[in-house]
């Protein structure tokens, strides 16, 4: 049992670095996107591509998958924009599209990595530690430095502008941006995450399908959510960006260590799915519903008055 | 300052819903112009500030600012030369970003953005002693989301941003209209402040009378697309509201009756 929450805590951590990409389309884009889900696999595939087909360094190809995820993002952003297809659709069209992208790509439905160098077996081999004690600290170190970078950036001009762009699309045309720039920025940058985190996971868990994106989005979703829902617990009710950011992270985290509590107590794994996307719903119903319930109630305070 | 000249644009056009929105307007605006305009619904006063600052392209005409052809310039292009407050007061600023980001936002305009801090300490200080200027206490506020403002306090903060830079040219549209008689009165005499203090060319889009001719040096009336009445200096201090409905008659006929009702 401690072992296989060992096990979530990593696996969260790293799927931690594609919910933070969910996080800047979903809440500061205010954009839903759909690519996640083949972005996620793409990362993956392309990684395990590079590892095994092409020979190259696990580093290089954790580059490979978070370019491939970029590029994804990039087009999602373009069909979006440019040709000012619905958010959710263009996010649609890309997933499905990637799809058969990915089985081209590797040219099967699955790529194991066992007898190629990985980023954990190389970190193993240097240190001695154990393998889940690495890629626990190697997540962890990992999702640090993309929440410094990530929170580095939306505090410069350029990330300011996106953050905008979510709130008020109107003021920034004004203010001298091209919103259509800074979408396709933010997508592509979200899907750059995306493509990274199925690098990592593939690299960690040591193959790489062309499933292993599917559902991803809903996890995405499930873990911001959790992870605000933690964050209105803390004193500060996490207001500030950074703060925002771990707590994504930690969403993360969770989503995972329930998932390993639910496996272990006999749950389907494939039921595993319908649990995110009741987690979602859940999240996003409880506050509309206790809204109108308290308006109701409060009417009924004031006619008694 | 500002030049348009024979600007045209249908709305819809080809449709049942076609709508013919400015018949040809030629307007000049010196440096230093406030120039306040007057015209009953679907006149196209609106129309005719989206148009210079290119929220969608014009049918025809040409429209210069600061002596360069603007016409052919994207919306975020032209936002270089141009400061602009709307009606509606959610819709000049970002309510779930701080007081400080905005200004800083709008501190941009027409600068290219690029990697570096999103706002200085020392921009931090100026805003504080702007913010201070309206009066409203907000100078204590800067890290407060505008979000908790309230609607003149919106409308306050976003006429100090667009006045950021000194625009070569102020555009407010009706952003009065959505605020109670208190607090648009409030507004307005910021704007003149603002206006005055920094010597920015403005165009202002007004449905009362009375401030149309209170303020500015220059009033033009429009109705059915076209400018129909223009007054400035003297002439303009000695209106009163009477002759401009004379003029709205006169120009316009009985078939504005309506419109009569709606400006009283």
């Amino acid at each position: 049992m401690l072992l296989a929450l060992q096990g979530a805590v990593s696996q969260g951590i790293l799927w931690g670095v594609m919910v933070l990409g969910v996080y800047i389309t979903f809440r500061l884009l205010n954009i839903p996107d759909m690519t996640v889900d083949g972005s996620f696999a793409l990362g993956g595939c392309v990684c395990a591509v590079a590892c095994v087909n092409l020979g190259l360094n696990p580093w290089i190809a954790l580059l490979f998958a978070m370019i491939a995820g970029a590029a994804a993002g990039c087009v999602t952003g373009i069909l979006h924009t440019v040709f000012e297809i619905p958010a959710i659709l263009a996010g649609i069209l890309s997933m499905i599209s990637l799809w058969s992208i990915n089985l081209r790509i590797m040219g099967k439905s699955n790529t194991p990595l066992l007898q190629v160098d990985t980023i954990f077996s190389g970190i193993v081999k240097a240190t001695g530690l154990p393998q889940s004690l690495v890629s626990l600290l190697f997540g962890l170190v990992f999702a640090v430095v993309i929440v410094a970078v990530l929170y580095w950036f939306f505090g410069t001009e350029i990330g300011s502008a996106l953050r905008a762009t979510g709130n008020n699309e109107d003021m920034v045309r004004a203010l001298g941006v091209d919103t259509r720039q800074t979408k396709v920025l933010a997508l592509t940058i979200a899907n750059a995450l995306v493509g990274l985190a199925g690098g990592l996971v593939c690299q960690s868990q040591k193959y790489a399908d062309i499933g292993m994106g599917t559902g991803a989005i809903t996890i995405g979703l499930a873990a911001i959510v959790i992870g605000e829902v933690l964050g209105r617990l803390t004193p500060g009710k996490l207001t500030a960006f950074a703060p925002r950011l771990i707590a994504v992270v930690v969403g993360s985290v969770v989503y995972f260590i329930i998932r390993a509590i639910v496996l272990q107590l006999g749950m389907n794994a494939n039921d595993m799915k319908l649990l995110s996307a009741i987690i979602v719903v859940a999240a996003l119903s409880v506050p509309v519903v206790s809204e109108r319930l308290g308006a109701r109630r409060a009417y009924q305070k004031g006619g008694a008055a | 300052m500002l030049t348009l000249k024979g600007i045209k644009k249908t709305f819809n056009k080809g449709t049942v819903t076609e709508k013919p929105a400015l018949l040809g307007v030629d307007l000049h605006l010196d440096r230093g112009d406030f120039v306040t305009v007057i015209g009953g619904n679907g006149a196209g006063k609106s129309t005719m500030l989206n148009s210079i600052a290119g929220v969608f392209p014009v049918d025809a005409g040409t429209i210069t600012l600061d002596g360069t052809d603007v016409t052919r310039l994207s919306e975020p292009q032209r936002a270089r030369y141009l400061g602009r407050v709307f009606q509606d007061p959610m819709r000049g600023t970002a309510a779930d970003m701080q007081i400080e980001e905005n200004l800083a936002l709008a501190a941009r305009r027409g600068k290219r953005r690029g990697l570096r801090v999103c706002i200085t300490r020392e921009e931090r200080e100026e805003y504080r002693e702007k913010l201070a200027i309206l009066g409203l206490g907000l100078e204590t506020r800067l890290a407060d989301k505008v979000g908790l403002l309230s609607g003149g306090q919106r409308q306050a903060l976003t006429l100090l941003m667009a006045s950021l830079n000194s625009p070569d040219l102020l555009l407010l549209d009706e952003h009065t209209a959505a605020l109670d008689p208190k607090t648009a009165a409030k507004v307005l005499e910021l704007t003149q402040k603002i206006v005055t203090e920094n010597g920015l060319t403005t165009l202002m889009v007004t449905h009362n009378m009375h401030d149309a001719i209170r303020l500015g040096n220059r009033l033009i009336m429009m109705s059915d697309g076209k400018i129909i009445y223009e007054v400035s200096g003297e002439e303009k201090a000695k209106l009163h509201r009477a002759d401009l409905m004379a003029k709205f008659e006169e120009a316009a006929g009985a078939e504005l009756a309506s419109d009569r009702m709606l400006l009283g």
